[in-house]
């Protein structure tokens, strides 16, 4: 069953085009994250689907329901924002009740759903204290349980965990997962951080410039990306691009030739310019590499060692290659060592149209 | 039928919705009375002493004439002395730049030093000059006439420009202070490992990248300096009256016919330098007065 | 401070030199002329100065004399009622302009520079529209009379009773434009994101300003209630102008009391006594202050 649906949308600011004729359809109970650098119009596309921006064109149903006209409050929707946006003179339980007292809910009832929600959150000890008695993290879990309070279908997150430190961010995406795995509720979830994007979501949709590029899992994101600018967003260390020709099942490029033996072309196999992408872990050093279709021996020009892995710069075909190698792996500059990879992991570009061959 | 409409695209929303009609209708209203003033001035100023007897003091000049501007200007009357507002205008153009310019200079410096050279005891210091601000004049206005006095200054210009020095001090450290303050320090460590020292760091770092803070010091004094009417009326001799001194006793005084529209014209003529540079300074009027408002 | 932490200290009083002299204008206006001169009023507030300061002290006398002159007592009233309605009306005033202006108007600048303008005039001048307004007998009162209101009377400012609501008319136009300005700078820092979650909860905009905004707003209220203060007490030009303390004394205000003993009618002793008092109004007014603003913040 569709829980959000978002129809033709468009927005505009003037002459500026914000979202560009959006179609998605969210079913029930899935996790849903809106990805893009700042300005490609993720938190527009949510604060849209939440009713706070007036759309140019286009439908938003939820719950079978148009809400295109409905106000905020009348959309079955709960939303956490990046500031938190409590209600700073309001004790934390003033916070989750002020919503359901202005709709003139019955004192049992509201006490009843603030008492569960504080349950579920665990900010029981929390009820009586001031949001500005609380750490990022307990505020969080505020903001968190006022949308939990409205009893809603479908949670809307805008950037929440971005206020916080890494570590305190790590948990709560953690305890994030675990309320979406427990209340099953619909969750579109507004990041620019590619981890919690991957961790988090059932679907990702990742946009650039108003569109969306690709809305596909984790997985397929991450292994099959659509076009050139998704390859190069999703994936740190970055993919590695080459620039060259496609030309008889292999990819010429300043002077090497690869082979693409096993690559799976998305319709027949076109010669002609293209980019050539292959992410740095995918690329494999030392003994093994040498069955691979593609070897190379290149000079280590530079080592980054992170502990749980190594990152190693070298040049292939006049262009950097990063290549991410096991985190005690014996590598200093200068090393002669041979790489190689498997074309079926690689991914293939349109030169002009950069979308994915 | 109604339902038959699917909604998409954006809400329809009448173009004069209650909502906006009360909000505009209120802005629209408000702003009348607040320009009606200004107005009646203006008409006021415009016409001829039988008109103004006759007529409705909101009605347009039937006949419009410039005469009320010219007598205001030079000879309107206070007292026996009928040279018009002409004298004070001058009067207050040469109180105002050299208080301008002292106050500005000797609170930008105090503010630098607050700033970046805090030494033992100056944010105590600091703190009499703010709370002194909250002190009424008048509780100082007298050990101001002896400390004049002494200096023999005390009832020529010199003495009024020390006075707005003195009294414009508070706001104008403070406004300074805050602004070096949020100049990175970074910057000003640098500039101390180059070897530059007190001077040298104010006049050629923090001085060409504080304009915007000196226009607004300047606009704030200005106005203020130009408004006043207490410590003109107190430390200058009637032949050095400021111009709102002057007007006030033009205006009020009692002798001979109230001529309405040389007063409404010399009021304005008095009015028109800081409306100027209201106008001509727009947003930077308002940050000189909200940096006023922050509290120390 | 950087100055603080250097390895090689220069002995006390030469270290950071340069500071010192360019902070002296500020330490001597600070010392001198605040705290000095404030000091010295107070203390010849006890004595029996007439046209010269003396140093014959007589006790309370002054204050004595000065709480059972009708004159003062009459300012005094006239500053309390001022007072009352002045912080009221241009709160009041101030806030909603300020609040229908952040409503994301059309022409907000051409509304926020004519409510403002008045500010950038001086009281003297304001005083003088107003008075001309008010006449009676070409004012806004024949006007009204002209349009076949026979009876209507609105004439403050030659009646005694009604006099000081006539300069509150003229000091509440020139001033609620400078708290307009403080309150919409104020709402302008709100963040956007509290608003958003009040329309997700389905609070209405006019209950969102009085049970979140207004509540988040109180240090705005509190600096501009301070600002509306020491304003109220400074009260001079605008009644000299306006209305010179007339009609007879009804429209008395302290500050021109004291101007009046001190300088007119060479009574220093009374004018010490005077400000003295305005002083003590202003701490009364401070301290509560000062304990809400730098009390609260040690506690949060």
């Amino acid at each position: 069953m569709t829980s959000v649906l978002v129809k033709d949308l468009t927005l505009k600011f003037g002459a500026l085009t914000v979202l560009d004729n959006l179609n998605i359809d969210i079913p029930e109970g899935e996790f849903l994250v809106l990805l893009g650098a700042s300005g490609c119009g993720k938190s527009t596309l949510l604060n849209c689907i939440a009713g706070l921006l007036d759309v140019t064109d286009g439908e938003i149903h939820i719950n079978d329901r148009n809400v295109t006209w409905e106000e905020p409050s009348g959309r079955g929707i709960g939303m956490v924002f990046q500031s938190y946006a409590l209600y700073p003179q309001m004790t934390v339980e003033g916070n989750l009740s002020f919503g359901l007292k202005n709709a003139r809910m019955a004192k049992a009832e509201i006490k009843q759903r603030v008492a569960r929600a504080a349950e579920i959150l665990q900010i029981e000890p929390l009820l009586h204290r001031k949001p500005a008695a609380l750490s990022g993290g307990q505020r969080q879990r505020v903001a968190i349980g006022r949308a939990l309070v409205r009893d809603v279908d479908v949670f809307l997150f805008d950037e929440p965990l971005s206020n916080l430190d890494a570590k305190l961010r790590a948990d709560l995406r953690v305890e994030i997962k675990r309320l979406h795995h427990n209340l099953k509720n619909t969750m579109i979830y507004v990041t620019h951080d590619q981890v919690e994007a991957m961790t988090l979501a059932d679907r990702i949709a990742i946009m650039k410039g108003g569109i969306i590029q690709q809305l596909d899992t984790p997985t397929e994101i991450y292994n099959r990306p659509r076009n050139k600018y998704v390859a190069g967003f999703i994936g740190s260390p970055e993919i590695n691009f080459f620039e060259g020709e496609v030309e008889q099942g292999t990819f010429a490029t300043g002077g090497e030739r690869f082979s693409l033996e096993g690559y799976a072309f998305q319709g027949a196999a076109t010669a002609g310019a293209a980019w050539l992408g292959i992410r740095p872990e995918h690329i494999v050093s030392g003994g093994s590499a040498k069955d691979l279709p593609v070897t190379a021996e290149v000079t280590v020009d530079i080592v980054e060692p992170m502990g749980s892995d190594t990152l190693a710069w070298a040049t292939l075909a006049g262009v950097p290659l990063r290549i991410r190698m096991d985190g005690q792996a014996a590598v200093s500059t200068g090393d002669r060592i041979l790489i190689g990879f498997d074309p079926a992991r690689a991914s293939l570009f349109d030169k002009t149209t950069e979308e994915r061959l | 039928m109604v339902d038959a409409v699917i909604p998409r695209g954006p809400k329809p929303r009448p173009r004069f919705s209650r909502t906006n009609i009360m909000l505009y209708g209120t802005l629209i209203v408000v702003a009348a009375y607040y320009a009606l003033p200004l107005y009646v001035m203006i008409v006021t100023s415009l016409k001829g002493m039988p008109e103004i007897r006759i007529g409705n003091i909101f009605a347009p000049p039937v006949e419009v004439t410039y005469q009320p501007w010219v007598k205001a200007w030079s000879e309107a009357c206070t007292g026996i002395n009928c040279e018009g507002l002409s004298r004070g205008f001058w009067n207050s153009v040469q109180i105002l730049i050299p208080s301008v310019i002292l106050s500005i200079a000797i609170a930008s410096v105090n503010g630098y030093a607050l700033a970046n050279w805090k030494f033992k005891g100056s944010e105590v210091f600091f703190t009499i000059l703010i709370v002194g601000a909250f002190i009424p004049y008048q509780v100082m206005l007298y050990p101001l006439v002896i400390i004049l006095r002494e200096m023999g200054l005390y009832g020529n210009i010199w003495g009024l420009v020390l006075v707005h020095t003195i009294f414009g001090m508070p706001i104008l450290t403070l406004l300074f202070r805050n602004y070096f303050t949020s100049v990175p320090e970074e910057l000003f460590k640098a500039a101390r490992v180059d070897g530059a020292g007190f001077w040298g760091i104010y006049f050629r770092i923090m001085l060409p990248m504080s304009l915007p803070i000196f226009v607004v010091a300047i606009i704030l004094q200005v106005t203020g300096i130009w408004n006043d009417f207490l410590f003109g009326v107190i430390y200058t001799k009637p032949a050095d009256y400021p111009m709102t001194v002057q007007l006030n006793n033009i205006v009020n005084s009692v002798q001979g016919v109230k001529e309405y529209n040389v007063n409404m014209a010399a009021t304005l003529l008095t009015g028109l330098v800081p409306l100027i540079i209201y106008f001509a300074s727009g947003k930077l009027f308002v940050r000189g007065i909200a940096a006023g408002a922050v509290k120390g | 401070m950087s100055s603080s932490s250097n390895a090689r200290k220069p002995s006390g009083l030469f270290r950071n030199l340069s500071a010192k002299i360019a902070s002296v204008p500020m330490v001597l206006t600070a010392l001198v002329v605040f705290v000095g001169g404030t000091a010295w009023t107070v203390l010849y507030s006890f004595t029996s100065s007439k046209l010269l300061p003396k140093t014959n002290f007589v006790g309370l006398d002054q204050y004595e004399r000065l709480w059972s002159t009708r004159r003062w007592l009459i300012s005094i009233e006239n500053l309390a009622v001022y007072g009352f309605f002045s912080m009221i009306f241009t709160l009041v005033i101030g806030f909603t302009l300020a609040a229908l202006l952040d409503r994301k108007i059309r022409g907000e600048n051409v509304f926020r520079t004519i409510f403002l303008y008045p500010f950038a005039l001086s009281f003297v001048v304001t005083g003088l529209a107003w008075q001309w307004i008010l006449n009676p007998d070409l004012g806004v009162q024949s006007v009204v009379r002209s349009l076949g209101w026979e009876s209507f009377t609105f004439n403050p400012l030659n009646d005694p009773d009604i006099v000081i609501y006539g300069i509150l008319i003229a000091g509440l136009w020139q001033g609620t434009g400078l708290i307009m300005v403080i309150m919409l700078a104020g709402l302008r820092g709100i963040d956007e994101d509290i608003w958003k979650a009040a329309r997700v909860d389905g609070i209405g905009t006019v209950k969102t300003y009085i049970r979140v905004i207004i509540p988040m707003m109180r240090p705005v209220f509190v600096t501009a209630l301070v600002l509306i203060a020491s304003g109220i007490i400074k009260i001079y030009d605008l009644v000299v102008a306006q209305t010179n303390g007339g009609p007879g004394i009804a429209s008395e205000v302290p500050a021109k009391y004291v101007i009046n003993y001190m300088f007119r009618a060479q009574n220093l002793g009374q004018g010490f006594a005077a400000s003295t008092m305005m002083l003590v109004s202003v701490i009364v007014i401070l301290i509560p202050w000062a304990y809400l603003e730098f009390g609260g913040k040690k506690r949060g």
